[in-house]
């Protein structure tokens, strides 16, 4: 049971990285990416390629995936920054999909649906049977980082910058701000912690494959974003905790109704996570923790 | 090689006449609701389930189950909006469209919990395909173009000359005059949804026809039907006619150069193309 628990806070952390990276393109940025994923799998692949077959350190694997994924995410940027927010939603989904199609085909580089076996997991031999719960530490602790880091950005010049352009790109523009260079950073930064949070997966499970660009785990960190609140750092943390339990509890229905197989559970659980996410769509459009919006600007709203 | 372009050429037309009908159909919702509606792709699977259990339960012909493709995925479309994305009417565009990504889900994973997700087979016989010169044409493809362009020829004729028709365009094109004259905007959005999910429906079942279905038959689809709407020109239907044929196109020509298992990235480079060119697309008039 400890070992269940480790291994589902693990994926909550990572889960957790992934909604704050997708945070910073949306939340922020106010520029949707469907195609998270792309840079998840991105990120896993690269360090996964550094580590096994150029048998570099793992960190720079780790150093690779985040660079590597940042600038990929920075080119696709560079692309779409000016189209609207429902081109930009197919064009990220058909990213992901083509990221997909490709590491599934370059058997040469990828080993295609093979996947990529045998990546390093850090200190494995050292820890042995710790090795789950020492890893947890390590990804809470860079979740930790991940979130404070983002916090300050969030309140410097930078992020308020982020957000007027959100609000208003040619309020944002017309006040002598770059859009483009800052929607393209904003991108790239959260194309890194996308790729960073594929790094941390493909290190712990040891093992990749094509599947890991699963269109299923963007719509889990969207609805880990939105439940927990778009715009909020800790909103999108909550938010991730809130769709591992709700993934794992459902598990649980196996014992309330035995009687459907192993494929209607599943059916039910995508289910049940697609009506969440309408469901907070309609009642929680803020999400549990909706963004922290000046004082003043709360009072006047209030006034009205 | 200038036989097999050729022959490409021809399956890319054929395909590209099956894929704009769904095309037409998310692009018909579009004109009407001014949001990207992803659940075009479950709706192509309610219609292909739909043809499934007339066809190969009660043993419908293909033809004729076609309607009933049309008809349940019609009902499903207006459900599924009246429940799930008529209370969000008003939100931001992209706020409806991840609303219908969840509808997406959730109709995808109910034909999974009640069909398994392994591939079924309609109840049609294998035909030769007829040889003709050097040119070898499937006779099902040939079948599934006809009634691609029926089902269009009806649409034409619906659009053009019944006054639903034309007051489905006025709302298209210009919502508040059209309310100013007294058509009522929620009857036709709720036409519109019925129309253009039939069509996804019909469309679902003709790509089924062709290969087999499953739960993600459409969902394998989106990615070309999306390129056929929007390298057309969202919102228009002759975009979305000439769009689907340009992307069928496409994706056969590029077995020339391509493998086969790239064909489903020839969609998304045609997207990345069209919004860098000519973002209003081929025959769209507006950008906004």
């Amino acid at each position: 049971m400890t070992s269940y628990l480790v291994a589902m806070a693990t994926f909550g952390a990572i889960y957790a990285v992934l909604a704050l990276g997708l945070n910073v393109m949306w939340g922020m940025a106010g520029m949707v990416n469907l195609g998270i994923v792309g840079f998840y799998g991105f990120g896993a692949y690269i360090t996964a390629l550094l580590t096994v077959k150029a048998g570099a350190p793992i960190a720079l694997g780790f150093a690779g995936a985040i660079v590597g994924t940042a600038v990929m995410a920075a080119l696709v940027a560079l692309g779409v920054t000016r189209l609207r927010d429902d081109y930009l939603a197919i064009v990220t989904l058909g990213f992901a999909e083509a990221a997909r199609v490709v590491a599934e085909n370059e058997i040469w580089l990828t080993r295609g649906t093979d996947g990529i076996s045998g990546i390093p997991q850090p200190l494995k031999s050292t820890l042995g049977a710790d090795f789950n719960a020492a890893y947890l530490i390590f990804c809470l602790l860079v979740l930790g980082i991940v979130l404070f880091v983002l916090e300050r950005t969030r309140t410097s010049p930078f992020g308020r910058v982020l957000r007027a352009i959100r609000e208003d790109a040619q309020v944002a523009a017309f006040a002598g701000k770059n859009v483009l260079a800052f929607k393209v950073k904003a991108f790239a930064i959260g194309g890194a912690l996308a790729g960073l949070a594929g790094a941390l997966y493909a290190h712990y499970s040891s093992y990749i494959v094509p599947e890991i660009y699963v269109p299923l785990l963007t719509i889990y960190i969207f609805l880990a974003l939105t439940s927990g609140g778009l715009g909020n750092n800790f909103g999108a943390v909550v938010g991730a905790i809130v769709v591992v339990f709700f993934l794992e509890s459902t598990r649980f229905l196996i014992a309330v109704i035995p009687w459907l197989s192993a494929e209607q559970l599943a059916a039910l659980r995508e289910f049940l996570i697609g009506l969440g996410l309408l469901l907070v769509l309609y009642f929680r459009p803020g999400g549990l923790m909706p963004e922290p919006r000046r004082r003043f600007l709360t009072k006047i709203a209030a006034n009205k | 090689m200038l036989e097999k372009t050729l022959q490409l050429a021809l399956n890319g037309l054929m395909a590209g006449a099956v894929l704009a009908v769904p095309a037409i159909g998310l692009t018909m919702v579009y004109a009407v609701l001014r949001f990207v509606n992803f659940s075009v792709a479950a709706h192509m699977a309610v219609g292909a389930f739909a043809g499934y259990m007339l066809n190969a339960w009660l043993g419908v012909p293909a033809w004729m189950a076609i309607f009933g493709a049309f008809a349940g995925a019609a009902a499903a479309g207006i459900a599924s909006d009246h429940v799930g994305l008529r209370p969000l009417r008003g939100q931001s565009a992209l706020t409806l469209a991840i609303a219908s990504i969840a509808v997406n889900i959730m109709i995808e994973s109910a034909i999974r919990f009640f069909f398994g997700g392994s591939p079924r087979d309609y109840a049609i016989q294998l035909r030769r395909d007829w040889v003709i010169g050097a040119f070898k044409i499937g006779p099902q493809q040939v079948e599934n173009v006809i009634i691609a362009l029926v089902a269009m020829a009806m649409l034409f004729v619906f659009l053009m000359m019944t006054t639903t028709g034309k007051a489905m365009r006025a709302v298209a094109d210009n919502p508040v005059l059209a309310d100013s004259k007294g058509i009522n905007p929620d009857a036709i959005a709720r036409l519109a949804v019925g129309i253009g999910m039939g069509l996804a429906g019909v469309g679902g079942m003709l790509v089924g026809l062709d290969t087999s279905i499953d739960p993600l038959v459409g969902f394998r689809a989106i990615l070309s039907v999306f390129a056929a709407a929007v390298v057309g020109g969202l919102g228009s239907i002759p975009g979305a006619v000439v769009g689907g044929l340009a992307i069928g196109l496409a994706e056969e020509l590029s077995l020339l150069a391509l493998p086969a298992t790239y064909k489903s990235v020839i969609g998304f480079l045609a997207i990345a193309l069209i919004l860098t060119l000519r973002p209003q697309g081929l025959l769209g008039s507006r950008v906004t």
